[in-house]
């Protein structure tokens, strides 16, 4: 009964979503303020049915409803509840209802916190949104009916892939929804300005928030998709250049050269219509995301979905709006007049060449991912493209980006000196060419480039933190008056530092872990050892175990390294029920100098267990540099300038109310 | 030098489209030089593919041709029901790896016609299939529709 319920809550939400697309924009063109004020109420609506659908989804789960087919084919009453859980998005149809659950999010959020957007503006923002709801809305409702029931309802379900039942990867695909779909309100937003044909400062301060909490989801919704890869696929990769994962990167690359191209929209009112397109393709790109990872078109390691009919849907919906909304963009964008101008050594020249190269390298990674599906559908030819590609297109493209990163924010806007400004940043080069010297002086073997690249990641560190020692006046004003312009900084550039920052942490742990990670592979019989690093691991011998829904051997290892005590770490072998899929868990071993890694495989001919063992060094530093990013961009998000909803078009200043 | 609008609209593009060239450049030389084909072992046939070429090998994982060698090594046999090429390995195998399942392996063609991966792909569940593998199955007639579909 309750999912009969939440599957009329479906189409109703659905009926919701065509009334918010098609009465706003009728009442915006035509002036009518009671029809563009339904927008706001149609999207609070549109959400609480999607929340009744997606609750009415979860409770089958919970319950194990195994009536419903899709949670007979997902689920499985033996599993752990957060499964259960999270069951409920590891499947086709499960996921496109979070999606436009989360789609709808935006949409009330924008409703709610869009109270001082212009009425106009903000009807055509829903309408827009509206109108991406009604195409997966009705995607779900016609070929990925997630209530469809089987009968008669058969006893036992099928279980949840077992790779899946992690709890890394039970909120990976939610942060990276919210990701992929936040970019929507950017897309909306351009949309909206093509229509009215005006874009300016308060544009660009409304649509900033948006895209920075997008990419902040995406950006810790990727590091945990890695980190998941990390520990559970067993072979200590942590980035691999899949098309799944490049579907996630390329809205991640474009929307940040949105956010940075935003900024000399709203400080400098130029770059409007390069900041247009940015929208436009960076919601494109989470489309095609969506499309690639969710039709089965790809030969992946996660595709786990197989459907024509599905994929052609979505390719229906993709050209409809990329199309249209690239067909817009070159019909209106002409009408939006740039005024700011400036030199080509200056702040906005310097974000020109951060959104030139973010731009070019999402293109070469798109260019990577598509191509061996266009050269098959084109010549029927099967080839693939490997990390040795995107390593060295992507490589080239990113370093001079990497390199201008801290020079950048010295720059002043409209026209500035770059002498002085790179002079300023002699700190962060002498902490550069102090750690690359370092690293070559400790560095007995390894790539001669590993040393610079350590010296690239601490000349990004150190430049943060010049900048920010600049901002505050560090040594040259006393240093409580450093501390008061520090605890006086507005949050937009702490939120800038910390997420330069971050990405020099991530090179750090990046260059270290691709120069001097150790692999070990070698047959123990229990009590044999092998080496690797400083780290002498003994395999104790393996006993059984019985997990909720599976069974496992548990192979124990003592870790000794000199001077310390030992450490037991566990790795396991499992075999899911009822599919008898296996999976093997690692142990890994952090330390300050990197994580050591073990892997049990399976027997070799005489019985002696295969083991995996690596010395992962500074690879931590790749999650941590995430996390500072994201950090950054809350402090970024908190400024009062950027707060949503904050800015008014108007001229004159009016008083915030307090909060 | 006060440069108009025009002319740095211009310069702008300019150097927009130049990075754009090289950039297509860099792609164009990455494609030829890193991409790699994929052939199933009838393929490997008809086309006579030189030894010392680096491809992948798609196919299914021959009924009793596993075979442990000294160490981490095993040898296996890859068939599209067809031909059969025999294939060599060092590392641990993907948790899935198993006879009659599909699997993808990229190496090196040996002269004495012995594959030589030094990777063999991983799949995530015993019904999913390499796409590749799939395709070339079901041009040779071989392959299971309602097995595949199914999650």
């Amino acid at each position: 009964m309750i999912i009969e319920f939440g599957h009329f809550a479906l189409v109703l939400a659905l009926i919701v979503a065509v009334y918010q697309t098609v009465v706003p924009l009728y009442g915006a063109a035509n002036g009518n303020v009671a029809l563009m004020r339904g927008a706001a109420p149609a999207s609070y609506l549109q959400l609480f049915l999607l929340a009744i659908a997606f609750a009415a989804l979860t409770k089958a789960y919970v319950t194990s409803d195994f009536s419903v087919h899709n949670v007979w084919a997902n689920s499985h009453s033996a599993k752990p509840l957060i499964y259960k859980i999270s069951g409920v998005w590891g499947n086709h149809e499960g996921s496109m209802l979070l999606w436009v659950l989360i789609l709808a999010a935006f949409g009330a959020a924008v409703g709610l916190f869009g109270g001082n957007l212009p009425p106009g503006l903000k009807a055509r923002v829903l309408a827009v949104q509206g109108s991406i709801s009604v195409a997966f809305l009705l995607f779900l409702v016609t070929v990925s009916n997630p209530f469809a029931r089987t009968f008669p309802p058969p006893i036992e379900g099928k279980g949840l892939n077992p790779i899946l039942q992690d709890p890394a990867l039970a909120i990976h695909p939610p942060l990276l929804y919210a990701g992929y779909v936040g970019l929507s309100v950017a897309f909306s937003f351009a949309i909206a300005a093509l229509i009215e044909g005006r874009v300016d400062a308060a544009w660009a301060r409304w649509v900033r928030p948006w895209t920075l909490a997008a990419w902040m989801f995406l950006t810790l919704g990727i590091a945990m998709g890695s980190w998941w890869a990390y520990y559970e696929l067993g072979w200590g990769g942590w980035w691999f250049w899949d098309p799944v994962e490049n579907a996630s990167f390329m809205p991640w690359l474009v929307s940040a050269a949105l956010l940075h191209s935003a900024i000399v929209v709203e400080k400098r009112n130029a770059l409007k219509v390069w900041t247009i397109l940015l929208a436009i393709l960076a919601f494109s790109l989470s489309l095609i995301g969506t499309f690639l990872v969710r039709s089965g078109v790809l030969t992946s390691v996660h595709a786990f979905a197989v459907d024509p009919e599905r994929g052609v849907f979505i390719l229906a919906i993709l050209s409809v709006f990329i199309g249209g909304s690239l067909a817009l963009y070159a019909w209106r964008a002409p009408v939006l007049q740039a005024t700011g101008v400036f030199a080509p050594v200056s702040r906005e020249g310097a974000l020109v060449v951060n959104n030139l190269l973010l731009a070019t390298s999402a293109a070469a990674v798109f260019i990577g991912t598509l191509y061996p599906l266009a050269l098959e559908a084109v010549t029927g030819e099967k080839i693939s493209v490997g990390p040795p590609y995107f390593n060295f297109t992507f490589g080239i493209l990113v370093l001079p980006l990497l390199l201008l990163v801290p020079l950048g924010p010295m720059l002043s806007w409209k026209r500035a000196e770059l002498w002085p400004a790179a002079r300023r940043l002699w700190f962060a080069a002498v902490v550069a060419l102090l750690c690359g010297v370092l690293a070559l002086a400790l560095q007995y073997r390894g790539p001669v480039m590993a040393p610079f690249g350590i010296a690239l990641g601490a000349w990004l560190i150190a430049g943060s933190l010049n900048e920010l020692g600049e901002r505050v006046r560090l040594f040259r004003a006393p240093l409580a008056t450093s501390w008061q312009r520090l605890k006086g900084l507005p949050g937009q550039s702490v939120g800038m530092t910390l997420a330069h920052l971050g990405v020099g942490v991530m090179v750090v742990g990046i260059v270290a872990i691709t120069a001097w990670r150790q692999e070990v592979v070698t047959s123990l019989q229990p009590d044999e050892t092998l080496q690797v690093a400083d780290t002498r691991i003994t395999f104790l011998g393996e006993t059984p175990f019985t997990g909720p829904n599976y069974t496992a051997t548990v192979g124990r290892f003592k870790l000794e390294r000199p001077g310390r005590e030992p450490v037991i770490l566990t790795s396991d072998k499992r075999v899911f029920l009822p599919s008898r899929q296996p999976t093997t868990e690692v142990g890994i071993l952090p330390t300050w100098r990197g994580d050591i890694y073990v892997a049990m495989g399976d027997k070799d001919i005489n019985g002696a267990r295969i083991v995996r063992a690596y010395f992962n060094p500074l690879v931590t530093l790749i999650w941590i540099g995430s996390v500072i990013m994201f950090i950054g961009g809350i402090f970024s998000l908190a400024d009062r300038r950027h707060r949503v909803g904050a800015p008014k078009r108007s001229k004159s200043v009016q008083p915030q109310p307090a909060e | 030098m006060a440069l108009t609008r025009k002319q740095k609209r211009t310069g702008l593009i300019l150097s927009g489209l130049l990075l754009l060239g090289i950039a297509a450049a860099l792609v164009l030389t990455a494609l030829r030089d890193t991409i790699v084909f994929f052939y199933t072992p009838s393929e490997v046939v008809e086309k006579s593919i030189e030894p010392g070429t680096r491809f992948r090998l798609g196919g299914l994982v021959a009924e009793g041709s596993f075979e442990k060698q000294s160490g981490a090594t095993v040898q296996f046999s890859v068939t599209d029901t067809d031909k059969v090429l025999k294939v060599t390995y060092t590392g641990t195998l993907p948790d899935l790896f198993r006879e009659g399942q599909g699997v993808v392996t990229e190496g090196v063609l040996g002269k004495d016609g012995l594959f030589m991966a030094d990777t063999v792909l991983a799949k995530h569940d015993e019904n999913y299939m390499p796409k590749e593998v799939a395709d070339a199955l079901k041009k040779k007639g071989v392959w299971n529709e309602g097995k595949a579909t199914q999650q």
